[in-house]
């Protein structure tokens, strides 16, 4: 009994010194698989999260970084910032809702937000798109240091894909990572039947 | 009254000094199974991607690459690929070919093709792993070998009937068979003509 709780304290241990905590998503996406082993940073990482409905999520995880690029959203669209829906935006994990229903929904308590949250989506239509705004403001508040980082599911038809990269480019933003789990290849599968 | 002390002490209870181990190896299993299922060990892993600026591919950048070189890959629905060698034939009717994305599908053409700098990187990585090269060293020679003189240039256009696993999917082999110079590009006119004319059940 004891030797079997001592193996338990062990790999408790070893759990909680080497694991971080997953951040809720909105939409739960299963990436695709890839052999690049390139690890994602984990800083300044402007994360695009990309649904298979065409839905799009973003999330930055510095709380102060959040609260600037709110700032400068809320400027651009005429909408006045609360203090508390400052602090509650910052802490907040993706967000997702066009900025015209933006004071609505941080009304709303946490739990309905998170719940409600996958029926929204950031607005990237051509006439509408907020999208660029949201990574413009972001690009201005942090300027070089800051990647961005695309996550979207194995299913994810190429049009929203297409749709976000080519807002992207309009930003002139080419670099961005694409996110992936990681996939063994063996080397005979690598080399064919050279 | 010495006699009641002594009874009393010679009737002193034995104390019980066997502790239950059970509940802690319950908490502790608890809690185990708390962190292994709320955090992540492993990192999500990246793949880089450079887009070219959108106004400076125009139509003619495209044909300047050399036809020997050329090699465009339609990916369609179903996970399928379609591809074809050199300059685009709207004409013939079987000039596009198909394949997928299994070892010997695309990979193995590309591998033919790129024949040449696969060997290379071949030797280059057997002498990263004898530890004859440094991992720097290793890296630069990898990317000077994938950009060389007449490498292999693959465009990738893939169709709105296709996913991002399939755009992935076609990076990866991108990545496993060496090839340095891609580009993801939309499709055009010319490129719907020659998918409507094929044979393949393609919109």
């Amino acid at each position: 009994m004891t030797p079997m709780s001592d193996v338990m304290v062990l790999l408790l241990t070893f759990f909680m010194l080497t694991s971080t905590f997953l951040k809720p998503e909105p939409v739960t996406v299963n990436t695709p698989m890839s052999v690049s082993e390139i690890k994602i940073p984990e800083k300044s990482v402007f994360s695009i999260l990309i649904s298979p409905q065409g839905q799009v999520f973003l999330d930055l995880d510095n709380p102060d970084d959040r609260i600037s690029v709110l700032e400068k959203m809320a400027t651009d669209y005429n909408i006045s910032l609360t203090e508390k829906e400052k602090h509650d935006f910052s802490i907040a994990t993706s967000f997702g809702v066009p900025m015209q229903n933006f004071k609505e929904f941080m009304s709303l308590p946490l739990e309905k937000q998170n719940e409600l949250l996958p029926n929204y989506g950031i607005p990237t239509d051509s006439l509408n798109n907020q999208f660029k705004g949201w990574v413009q403001a972001a690009r201005d508040v942090k300027g070089r240091d800051m990647i961005i980082a695309i996550k979207a599911d194995q299913s994810t038809p190429y049009t929203h894909i297409k749709n976000v990269m080519g807002s992207l480019q309009d930003l002139r933003e080419n670099r961005y990572n694409l996110i992936t789990s990681l996939r063994e290849v063996s080397e005979e599968e690598r080399l064919g039947n050279l | 009254m010495a006699d009641k002390k002594g009874k009393k002490k010679g009737e002193m209870k034995k104390a019980d000094t066997r502790v239950n181990f059970t509940p802690l190896v319950d908490m502790i299993m608890l809690l185990l199974t708390f962190f292994m299922l709320a955090t992540t060990l492993s990192k999500p892993q990246t793949m880089e991607i450079s887009m070219p600026a959108k106004d400076k591919v125009t139509v003619e950048e495209q044909n300047e690459v050399k036809a020997s070189e050329a090699f465009t890959i339609y990916l369609g629905a179903g996970h399928k690929v379609y591809y074809y060698e050199g300059l685009p034939n709207i004409e013939e009717p079987d000039y596009l070919k198909e394949t997928d994305f299994s070892a010997n599908g695309l990979r193995s053409i590309l591998i033919e093709k790129n024949r040449n700098i696969v060997q290379q990187v071949r030797e280059l990585e057997n002498r990263k792993s004898l530890l004859q090269i440094s991992k720097e060293e290793y890296n630069k020679q990898l990317s000077n070998l994938k950009n060389s003189k007449g490498s292999p240039v693959v465009i990738i256009k893939p169709l709105e009937s296709s996913t991002y696993s399939d755009m992935i999917a076609a990076l990866d082999e991108m990545l496993i068979t060496s090839i340095g110079k891609y580009a993801i590009v939309d499709i055009n006119d010319d490129d719907k003509t020659m998918l409507r004319n094929s044979s393949f059940p393609v919109n």
